[in-house]
């Protein structure tokens, strides 16, 4: 086990690349999710907004 | 109508992209999770090490997906941005655009495992020769476009002006591909080959190709999610994306 992560002395190397590749895609994976709660909890208070002004402003 | 062009305004119509990307995008991430396993199973512990670089060649297998993934993004981000340009298709547009960050990301990972490669190869983070200088062009040219897009308010005329950025900077594409002939390099030249065998053996071959598989679906993944969350700030208007908005069924 010590000698897979050793990677025949350039573990270091090794692993850096494989983390730099996990955590760019794990950013990749959760930035789009984040942004979906904005873009829907705007849409929602502007749906709401909109609402109030149409009760508040009966057409007639 | 026929059929093709039927299904293609269908798939292109903004409320059934969204449905059918929400409902590719979970199975496309785990397929791609599923073949990582399996391909960094093969090139991280089945895979012999190599007789030169002992264990340090074992970045191949991020290094070299990704760097196929950094020019088969811009191509296809780049063909996008012509479709949006020339027929004004809304979706070719998002597409183009949401393709940035995922390129930019892959193209950085290229970047940086290249770097933590040819320190203990070559002995240097960085040198200024093509391969790896036309590479830092393709960098600049994805946050030319994530940029440009973003300083414009109107989205439509952004999507416009960032992928005509595009389509310029896609002469870069071959000059990346073909760098490693046309100059004399520090970076070694292609070892998997369409055409002709490949200078690699199959035991490590197999876990590359697998792994370019995976980033490839990764990719397609990521861009489902992004371009719907496009797509409902787009159509904001529209009664499909209320309906999103507050949860009363997927838009379809």
């Amino acid at each position: 086990m010590s000698d897979f992560l050793a990677m025949g002395g350039y573990g270091v190397y090794v692993w850096a690349s494989y983390a730099v590749f996990f955590v760019l895609l794990a950013i990749d994976f959760i930035a789009p999710r984040l942004r979906r709660r904005r873009v829907l909890a705007e849409l929602r208070g502007r749906l709401r907004r909109q609402q109030r002004k149409t009760q508040e402003n009966p057409s007639p | 109508m026929n059929k093709l062009t039927l299904w293609f305004h269908k798939f292109g119509s903004p409320p059934v992209f969204h449905r059918i990307g929400g409902l590719l995008a979970p199975w496309l991430f785990a397929a791609a999770l599923v073949l990582m396993a399996v391909g960094l199973y093969g090139g991280l512990v089945l895979a012999p090490a190599d007789y030169q670089q002992s264990d340090a060649y074992r970045i191949i297998f991020i290094h070299v997906p990704c760097a196929w993934m950094s020019l088969f993004i811009y191509f296809f981000m780049a063909a996008n941005a012509f479709i949006a340009l020339v027929w004004r298709i809304k979706i070719s547009e998002i597409l183009a655009m949401t393709s940035a960050p995922i390129g930019a990301a892959f193209t950085a990972i290229t970047l940086a495992t290249g770097a933590l490669w040819g320190k203990p190869m070559w002995g240097t983070w960085w040198t200024w020769d093509a391969r790896l200088t036309a590479e830092l062009v393709l960098l600049f040219l994805y946050l030319g476009v994530i940029g440009l897009y973003h300083a414009i308010e109107d989205r439509r005329q952004a999507a416009r002006a960032a992928g005509f950025l595009a389509l310029v900077g896609v002469v870069n594409v071959p000059i990346v591909h073909f760098s490693v002939k046309w100059w004399n390099t520090l970076h070694q030249g292609s070892t998997v080959r369409l055409l002709g065998p490949s200078a690699i053996d199959s035991s490590m071959l197999w876990p590359l190709l697998v792994m370019a598989l995976a980033t490839k679906l990764w990719f397609f993944a990521s861009l489902f999610v992004r371009a719907r969350n496009d797509l409902v700030e787009l159509e904001a208007g529209k009664d499909w994306a209320r309906k999103v908005a507050l949860g009363e069924g997927d838009g379809a």
